[in-house]
């Protein structure tokens, strides 16, 4: 467990953080809670030449009301997010996806843009911030833009960042009195989903039913026909490919997802 | 007043959950000063021949000391011949995870680059990467040894269920696990001017691994000495010392430096032996009042790539009939290799697998009946009177309450209350199913007849000192030995140290395995104590002027007294030892006669399982487990706590998966499903204390007990939930993939 020799940089300021970024280009990874970084790094599937460590980083931490977006600092991390006034109030689907991810341990030291940015199928916030119809702030030396999660994931831990940009900040929408259900399936509360669906709204985001979290398209647009829960629940899994494991087959995941998004949309029709 | 029997915090406790144990990797022996690092490459294949290695690019590495492989050891094989594990593989590996080559460098940060830059060709061979596939016996493992069935015990008789109204036969998977204790192995070896080696290792048993590390480096047990530091879970897999402690040894010795090793978590999973691997078949016959007539139980032991435990099998047939009085039980059992890690003793070894087969038997029967399973239980029992009772396959079992155990538990936890909540679920067709699984069992533990020794000396300040062979790691030993003496010899806890796992201090030992320390090793220093105390009397009949019959041990303020008398003045242990002198006041004994005793207990389960997703959730376990008069409540209590929690993950999470190829897929704790406080409830304990008569203290063993009633109770109630709709058996773990699919092929047959 004892990872590729490696260097390591200390950013303290966004600038800094970028300024090492078109230093070192593709070399570089950023390092923000590591708690998906460090262990792909000790297993020796991951091996970056340079280690930017964003964490001193002051900045990036906020949760604040712009207009009619909530704004959410990328260095923001889990257990803050979870108990955010702010946060609970208009992002209410965020914050509670916040709260259950990996374990305590976890919680207190990954973030937010760590996990948007490591784009894993199977974490669970990507899918909350596609339900929440996102939009992804990101910097780099040539200035800013702004990326809609629809677009920003493109693969499995593939985003649409450059090896050159930070992600800042997660503009989400406000969803103030919108309803909202989530659901987590795992072994053990600590694992990783085997499925999940997070809904905000009419949207519905799927966790590991691909190798990008997906929109339950077909779900969404029967409920906006005015289907019910039950029908709309039932195409939850059309025009998606998930993966095919021994503890998970791609048939299991596809019922997982129907029976999961029915109870995420109860729930969601509950919380109204 | 006795302290056995109250509860009395581990006096281990206060610097284990404060500053820490002192475990292998912590040490800072002066001995050790310059000490190299140490890793072994392992084989990533899971069966191939060597056809080419090439260290010389790793010898330039960084910092590297040295690079060996199977080449440069020149030890004599280990003792198990031509299927024994050699010390590094020569010429074929034969499982994912095999030593292959040992780097030493300067700086164990410098180890894993280097490994890589080893350079090994291999020439892939079919794997056998299951029970099945060794038994059809197409690829050998051995092939001098002409078949992959290592050992073939006992045979059936045809006629066994001759005159049964009802004969069933399933096959049953008692999946391999993995022990994944909290420290993994570790090793640090130091060799003197003398040529003599410390070794300080990870084990459960330092005088056996003595034992080993000397005969495998060749040299006499009185050139090892075995110390044991805090150890961090073994859970039966770190009984003696694995073919790394012997190569450590050899290496340090032929760089002429002290070597450290500590393998990561991930090596952990696929080298350290697994546990369990058993696929069993039962059939069972009876009649339709309950009666069970005739049982029968064929173990296939998957004994992974090198034979090493081959008692595990025997073991599993000797329990075989469990806590029943079957006129008919016949068992016989075959031990195959396969391309995977090697299986060794884990938490119950080959008793769990035995409750498994028999209890879900009792189930299969029942169902097949249309009786309760309780009831069923209850009509086959071995009855109290019938004690001690010989099985058919040859135990003999001490004391026991078995239908009393079951009738607490099911009091407990209110079954028939349960049973009408099940009613109504299923009534109302409740996409939550409940189930309720019940399990009795017996165990046996102390079973390998081997003793232990135990010193006990009293001090000049008159503070004990004891020794045990036992060698505890993390069961509360020290603590319970403690209160025995403070007990037998008046003599406050506080004044008592037990001393343990350095061959040293303690020369002869068998260890802490098989539940057995507490009867052996207490009744050991029970008996020196005893021995300590006849001596004693002696010397205060000296002293008082009386006759020693006339004298007696205050134990309320550890002093002596004439009976009756106690104004005719008294002597304190302090005073007593202070004039006898230094080792006057010690006895060594050998507790040899232990025969070995039987806990039991009966548990119940309750489970719901949400039948749309598969997924089961445990709700409650009630547990009895009688294992005789218990020492240290809270010691008791969390040995039923571990078993319970992880004889309940055997059933419904953990399993170590291979592939076709044989490849672990299982091979990170990502993947491999330990068992979390999340997934357990608060457990539900019922007492009982049944006495054995097989040594001084009356106790049994609780080691194991909980893990072995726990597994089988947990995997009935998910079958139990169920059933209703038309599932019959599912092997564990029963993951919500395997419940869901059980239920889908249900409904296709309906």
């Amino acid at each position: 467990m004892i990872p590729v020799q490696f260097g390591y940089r200390r950013a303290s300021s966004v600038d800094e953080a970028l300024a090492l970024l078109a230093e070192h280009g593709d070399d570089a990874k950023l390092l923000a809670g590591g708690h998906s970084l460090l262990p792909l790094m000790k297993l020796r599937l991951a091996a970056p030449e340079v280690l930017v460590d964003i964490a001193p980083v002051e900045e990036l931490h906020h949760v604040r009301i712009d207009g009619e977006d909530v704004v959410i600092g990328a260095l923001a991390r889990y257990h803050d997010l979870q108990g955010d006034e702010v946060l609970r109030e208009h992002a209410p689907l965020l914050a509670h996806v916040a709260g259950v991810v990996g374990d305590q341990q976890v919680r207190h030291r990954g973030t937010i843009g760590g996990s948007i940015a490591h784009a894993d199928p199977a974490a669970d916030l990507p899918a909350a911030i596609l339900a929440s119809d996102a939009v992804l702030v990101a910097r780099g030396q040539e200035g800013e833009r702004r990326i809609p999660a629809a677009d920003f994931f493109l693969g499995p831990f593939t985003t649409s960042l450059t090896p050159e940009e930070l992600l800042t900040e997660i503009r989400v929408p406000r969803q103030t009195g919108l309803g909202w259900g989530f659901e987590k399936f795992t072994r053990r509360a600590i694992d990783w989903a085997i499925v999940g669906v997070a809904v905000s709204g009419k949207r519905v985001g799927l966790i590991n039913m691909g190798g990008t979290p997906v929109r339950a398209s077909a779900a969404e647009e029967a409920l906006a026909r005015g289907a019910s829960v039950a029908e709309a629940a039932e195409l939850a899994a059309e025009g998606t490919s998930p993966p095919d494991e021994p503890h998970a087959t791609t048939e299991y995941r596809r019922h997982l997802a129907r029976v999961l998004t029915a109870r995420a949309l109860e729930t969601s029709a509950g919380s109204r | 007043m006795s302290i056995s029997g109250t509860r009395v915090l581990r006096v281990e406790d206060h610097q284990l959950i404060t500053t820490g144990g002192t475990y292998v990797e912590d040490l800072r022996e002066d001995a050790l000063t310059g000490a190299v690092h140490a890793m072994f490459l392992r084989s990533p294949i899971a069966h191939a021949r060597i056809t080419s290695v090439d260290v010389s690019e790793a010898l330039t590495a960084p910092g590297v000391v040295a690079v060996y492989t199977a080449a440069d050891i020149d030890l004599a094989a280990g003792s198990a011949g031509p299927v024994g594990q050699p010390w590094l593989a020569d010429g074929v590996v034969r499982y994912v995870g095999e030593p292959v080559a040992l780097v030493l460098a300067e700086h164990p940060y410098q180890l894993a680059d280097a490994a890589e830059l080893i350079d090994i060709d291999y020439e892939p061979l079919t794997a056998v990467a299951s029970i099945d596939a060794a038994l059809a016996g197409e690829t050998l493992l051995f092939p001098d040894t002409g078949s992959n069935v290592m050992q073939a015990r006992g045979e059936f008789d045809e006629t066994a269920f001759d005159g049964c109204e009802v004969v069933l036969t399933r096959t049953i998977v008692n999946q391999r696990v993995a022990p994944a204790p909290l420290e993994v192995r570790g090793a640090a070896c130091a060799w003197d001017a003398n040529g003599r080696l410390t070794i300080w290792l990870s084990t459960q048993n330092a005088q056996i691994a003595r034992t080993i590390v000397a005969g495998g480096l060749g040299v006499g047990e009185d050139s090892v000495r075995v110390v044991t530091p805090d150890v961090g879970g073994g859970f039966g897999a770190k009984i003696g010392a694995d073919p790394e402690a012997v190569v450590l040894g050899w290496a340090a010795r032929r760089v002429e430096r002290p070597v450290r090793w500590t393998e990561t978590r991930s090596e952990n999973l696929t080298s350290m032996t697994h546990g369990r691997a058993q696929q069993n078949t039962v059939t069972i016959g009876g009649r339709r009042d309950g009666t069970v007539q005739a049982f029968r139980l064929d173990v296939v032991q998957d004994a992974g790539a090198y034979p090493r435990a081959m008692f595990l099998p025997t073991l599993t047939e000797l329990m075989a009939s469990g806590v029943y009085h079957f006129p008919k039980v016949e068992a016989a059992s075959r031990a195959v290799v396969t391309n995977t890690t090697p299986i060794a003793p884990y938490r119950g070894a080959g008793r769990p697998e035995a409750t498994a087969a028999i209890e879900r038997a009792m189930d299969l029967f029942a169902a097949e009946i249309g009786m309760d399973p309780a009831e069923v239980r209850r009509v086959n029992f071995v009855r109290p009177e019938e004690f001690p009772y010989e099985t058919p396959t040859g135990a003999v079992y001490d004391t026991g309450e078995y239908a009393g155990a079951l009738e607490r538990v099911l009091e407990a936890g209110g079954y028939q209350e349960l049973r009408a909540e099940q009613a109504r679920r299923r009534e109302g067709g409740d996409p939550v199913a409940l189930g309720l699984g019940i399990a009795t069992y017996v165990e046996i533990t102390g079973g390998d007849a081997g003793g232990e020794s135990g010193r006990v000396d009293i001090n000049p300040d008159g503070s004990v000192t004891a020794y045990t062979g036992s060698s505890p790691h993390g069961q509360g030993l020290d603590t319970s030995l403690a209160m025995l003496l403070s007990d037998r010899l008046g003599i406050p806890m506080d004044r008592i140290t037990v001393r343990h796992g350095d061959t040293d201090e303690v020369p002869k030992g068998i260890g802490t395995f098989g539940s057995r320390s507490l009867q052996l090793g207490g009744s050991a220093v029970r008996q020196a104590a005893d021995q300590v105390i006849d001596r004693a009397r002696e010397l205060v009949a000296d002293l008082l002027e009386a006759a020693p019959q006339d004298l007696e041990l205050n134990v309320e303020h550890g002093a002596w007294q004439v009976r009756g008398a106690p104004s005719s003045g008294s002597v304190t242990w302090a005073q007593l030892a202070g004039q006898a002198g230094a080792g006057t006041l010690s006895a060594d004994v050998w507790f040899g006669d232990g025969a070995p005793t039987f806990p039991f207990g009966a548990h119940l389960a309750v489970v719901e399982v949400d039948t749309l997703t598969g997924k089961v959730e445990l709700r409650r376990l009630i547990a009895a487990d009688d294992a005789g008069p218990v020492v240290n409540p809270l010691a008791f209590r969390g040995q039923r706590h571990g078993g319970l929690g992880q004889g309940a993950a055997q059933a419904l999470l953990e399993v170590m998966s291979y592939d076709p190829d044989g490849n672990p897929t299982t091979a990170t704790l990502a993947d491999y499903s330990f068992v979390t406080a999340t997934e357990l409830p608060d457990f539900e304990l019922v007492d009982m204390e049944t006495p054995t008569t097989r040594n001084l203290l009356g106790v049994k063993g609780i080691g194991e007990a909980a893990t072995i009633g726990s597994t089988p109770a947990v995997h009935n109630a998910v079958v139990d939930a169920v059933a209703h709709l038309g599932v019959s058996h599912l092997d564990m773990p029963t993951t919500p993939l395997r419940v869901w699919q059980a239920l889908a092929e249900a409904r296709k047959a309906n």
